[in-house]
């Protein structure tokens, strides 16, 4: 059987996120608590998480996760992570025996810094050439896999439900201001741990329900600006489309997301004529990266998180404030699990944002667009 | 001398229906048909028919038919009669072998070789009934990127774009070639429909200047009717260089068509031959075709987008992007089908590629080069539906250009005759008395029609694939699977095969 990759798999799935837009941390057991009560939402072929503010201790350099099937491959790889990075820690990331997560991989973490001269003769900026290095490996290393590469965050995901490879990293032991996670309910799957999501690029992460119709548009657009979708997911292109916009072209996140889930012909007939233009030219100049289909997304980010459906709201997605945590969801149920009574409980409409930033993080201070 | 060709067709007339109305001798402008006096009879000289149908459809009795002339050669697999027929007459002539319309030989149509995906389960279908369903479309170049200020104001200057309501456009047919009818049918269905038509290469009458919005002034080989009131007057200028009937050519209108109105909008003498260069004696490299589009980019004030269109040809990737980078707004490929109201047969029949290769091989090397999203790219060469245009646009296509289809909605039965200029329909027509058989008021109506019938197929068709918008599907090659072709023509069409998974 062909893996990810190999053959794009479509999958249903639950999401869930929770942020402290104050920073404060807290450990994973709510939110595998949260996705947990989403259990029929997956089918035990794929769970993960993505966690942020994790590693303050290493927060400027690269935090590389990596699956190795094997030591030979491990070997090779490190000869080459060695030759373009300074490596100031490696190891193991620690596991729990969980009895129905079998199967696992060789599973490593290396805080690194790009060999100062690499960066210095070239004229890459460190997360330009992270990424390449991170794109490099996971194409023609076979048997190695990046599926984490950002600063003060990672990434922990595998083949299982979601409850049960939170377990098994230990997310309970972990504190973070920003967590995502994700349930899969994959078509088919030959149970590649690299296949499970969160999916993600340095510091972006992306969880994701749905099946985006327009993935080949999506793909052959990223493709022509260096990007190579390895994995043939909507989350990997859906990642690389968040990269392209906002870290490469500089556009507002706002912006970014009026790209993705682009307004309407209709609704920008009735703006005033500036926004028309403005609405008009982000539609044109970047039609290829309307993400079309029914989708939910959760993308985590150094300065926050923002939680998007698809503009005509074909999957669900709930959110819900309280105090200053912000919960989303793909069922309300699962952000009462762990916060029975929130201040606030709205369903966002197609298209429109739900926005958090971190204080003082964010260019403009404001928690939600919708 | 003996002439050595039978007829193409025989027509056949029931006596029992006919009523020797003459309608048939009035309306064939062949003059096949003839009433004889003596035995109170219709009769038909078959040798001149060009089987348009034109009788047979006006006849108020149904009284007749064509056929193909039933009188066989001896059976030869190489020497076919088609073959045989064409020595006849050049051995009588001495002539180049003059046709119209598009290749009609059996070479693969690639269109028919590939079958469209729709949404079941994992994701849901759209109903274009009851949802959104944008087919909007916009040509013209793109920024590399859009830049805002620290207020999030846009402070990138967007070139100048058209904007269509639906990814089609009349392809370029000139005024000479079709008829003034022809052309106002073009005009006013475009400027009803929200899409454009494009004048060819012969100029624009001045009544149709009112037009001059919904219009794409050309400008090629011969310069015919330019002047900058002309280019001003179009909402953009498309510099032809080539034509998928016949690459490597010029244009050609003889001489019987340029009446005095004709000659008036194109600019030249009454009654001359009006035959365009081969090349633009101005363009022998592709430094050369950058300062024709900058010339004409300076006298409209950058206000229009430039397209530039050439025919498939082998190498027309390569072409494409440095069109490109020569700085059109919108590349246009016209395939070898494409039709044409004169052309020698044999340039016709074997001078450049399909459409659907040509395209597939441009987006994906613009694509390598990084530059598809500067420019747009339309198609042209035999859009016969609206399941071609899908394709089209998944292979990679912004928009297409229809021209043989909007004439055959006009009534063309693609006798490809254009170039007697006896058109019975009055579209490949100068002559007054068949011209205004052909009713702008009607006509315009049904090229309206065609195209609003074809934008719902599309949008069925999308919304089955659980798309809501057009942008979605260009350049989703995903959305597309071969039928019947072979490794290679899967390779460069970007396809995989039928039964293959996503």
């Amino acid at each position: 059987m062909l893996k990810e990759g190999d053959i794009r798999i479509p999958a249903g799935c639950a999401i869930s996120a929770i942020i402290d837009k104050t920073g404060k941390r807290f450990s994973g057991n709510d939110i595998i608590q949260s996705i947990a009560l989403m259990h029929e939402r997956s089918n035990g072929l794929g769970g993960g998480f993505a966690a942020y503010g994790i590693y303050p201790e290493y927060k400027d350099l690269f935090a590389l996760h990596i699956f190795y099937d094997n030591l030979a491959i491990k070997m090779k790889t490190e000869e080459y992570l060695s030759k373009h990075f300074e490596i100031a820690s490696a190891g193991n990331i620690p596991t729990r025996k969980v009895a129905s997560v079998k199967n696992k991989p060789l599973i490593w973490r290396y805080f690194v810094r790009p060999r100062i001269y690499i960066v210095q003769d070239g004229y890459l900026d460190e997360e330009e050439f992270t990424k390449r290095c991170v794109i490099r490996i996971n194409k023609e290393y076979k048997g190695a896999y990046v599926f984490s590469s950002g600063k003060n965050m990672g990434t922990f995901k595998g083949v299982g439900y979601p409850e049960d490879i939170g377990d098994f990293f230990m997310l309970d032991t972990y504190d973070a201001h920003l967590w995502t996670a994700h349930g899969r309910f994959p078509t088919n799957t030959p149970g590649w741990w690299g296949g499970a999501h969160p999916f993600t690029m340095l510091n972006w992460s992306i969880v994701h329900n749905g099946e985006i119709s327009s993935y080949d548009a999506n793909r052959r657009f990223v493709e022509m600006y260096g990007y190579k979708c390895t994995l043939q997911t909507d989350t990997e292109v859906i990642t690389y489309l968040f990269d392209l916009l906002i870290r490469k072209h500089g556009l507002p996140i706002e912006k970014a997301i009026t790209v993705l889930a682009a307004p309407l012909w209709d609704e920008i007939a009735r703006k005033s004529p500036e926004l028309k233009k403005e609405l008009t030219a982000l539609r044109t100049v970047y039609s290829s990266a309307l993400i079309n289909g029914p989708f939910s997304i959760i993308l985590g980010f150094d300065k926050g998180m923002v939680a998007l459906n698809d503009r005509i709201k074909l999957r669900s997605l709930v959110a819900a404030q309280k105090g200053s945590k912000t919960y989303v969801a793909s069922e309300e149920s699962s952000i009462r699990v762990i916060c029975p009574e929130p201040d606030k409980v709205w369903s966002p409409k197609g298209g429109e944002p739900v926005i958090v930033y971190l204080d003082g993080k964010g260019a403009k201070k404001r928690e939600e667009l919708c | 001398m003996l002439n050595f060709n039978m007829p193409r067709y025989e027509i056949i007339r029931n006596e029992k229906k006919c009523i020797n109305c003459k309608v048939c001798a009035k309306q064939c402008a062949n003059e096949v048909h003839s009433y004889d006096e003596a035995d109170n009879i219709m009769r038909a000289d078959e040798a001149l028919c060009v089987n348009c149908h034109r009788c047979v459809l006006l006849c108020p009795t149904k009284a007749l038919t064509v056929k193909k002339y039933p009188l066989e050669f001896k059976e030869n697999a190489n020497w076919t009669a088609e073959a045989m027929n064409e020595i006849y007459k050049q051995a009588e002539t001495g002539g180049v072998l003059l046709t119209s319309m598009g290749n009609p030989k059996p070479f693969p149509i690639y269109w028919d070789k590939m079958l469209l995906n729709a949404s079941q389960v994992t994701n849901p279908s759209i109903d274009p009934l009851r949802e959104p369903m944008e087919i909007k479309t916009f040509i013209g170049r793109n920024p590399d990127k859009l830049e805002f200020d620290g207020k999030g104001k846009l402070i990138t200057k967007m070139p100048p774009k058209l904007e269509l309501n639906a990814p089609i456009m009349f392809s370029a047919m000139s005024y000479g070639s079709i008829s003034k009818n022809a052309h106002e049918s073009l005009a006013r269905a475009a400027a009803e429909l929200g899409i454009y038509y494009n004048t060819g290469e012969g100029g624009l009458n001045k009544e149709f200047y009112k037009y001059g919005k919904n219009t794409i002034v050309q400008v090629a080989s011969g310069r015919f009717g330019i002047d900058k009131k002309y280019l001003n007057t179009g909402a953009a200028i498309e510099i032809k260089i080539g034509q998928g009937a016949k690459p490597g050519i010029g244009g050609h209108l003889p001489g019987a068509k340029v009446d005095e109105d004709v000659s008036a909008t194109r600019m030249i003498p009454e009654g001359s031959d009006a035959i365009s260069p081969a090349p633009h004696h101005d363009i022998y490299s592709i430094e050369d075709l950058r300062q024709l589009i900058y010339s004409l980019k300076e006298v409209t004030g950058y206000k229009k987008p430039v397209f530039v269109k050439i025919a498939a040809v082998h190498n027309a990737a390569a072409i494409a992007s440095g069109i490109a980078r020569a700085g059109a707004d919108a590349i246009v490929i016209d395939g070898f089908r494409g039709g044409t109201g004169a052309a020698p047969a044999r340039v016709r029949d074997n001078v450049g590629i399909p459409i659907e290769l040509a395209l597939a091989a441009i987006d994906q090397r613009l694509r390598e080069e990084g530059i598809r999203n500067s420019v747009s790219l339309i198609i042209a060469g035999s859009i016969r539906n609206s399941a071609d245009i899908v394709k089209a646009v998944a292979l990679g296509a912004d928009a297409v250009y229809i021209a043989s289809a909007a004439l055959i909605a006009m009534g063309c039965h693609m006798c490809h005759s254009c170039m007697g200029g006896k058109c019975n329909w009055g579209i490949a027509t100068q002559k007054a008395n068949l011209v205004k058989r052909l009713n702008p008021d009607i006509m315009y109506k049904r090229l309206v029609n065609l195209v609003s019938a074809w934008n719902h197929e599309i949008q069925e068709i999308l919304g089955g694939m659980g798309i809501n918008a057009i942008d979605s599907l260009r350049g989703n090659r995903f959305m597309l699977r071969g039928i019947g072709l072979n490794d290679k023509e899967l390779e460069i069409l970007g396809i995989k095969y039928a039964g293959e998974a996503i």
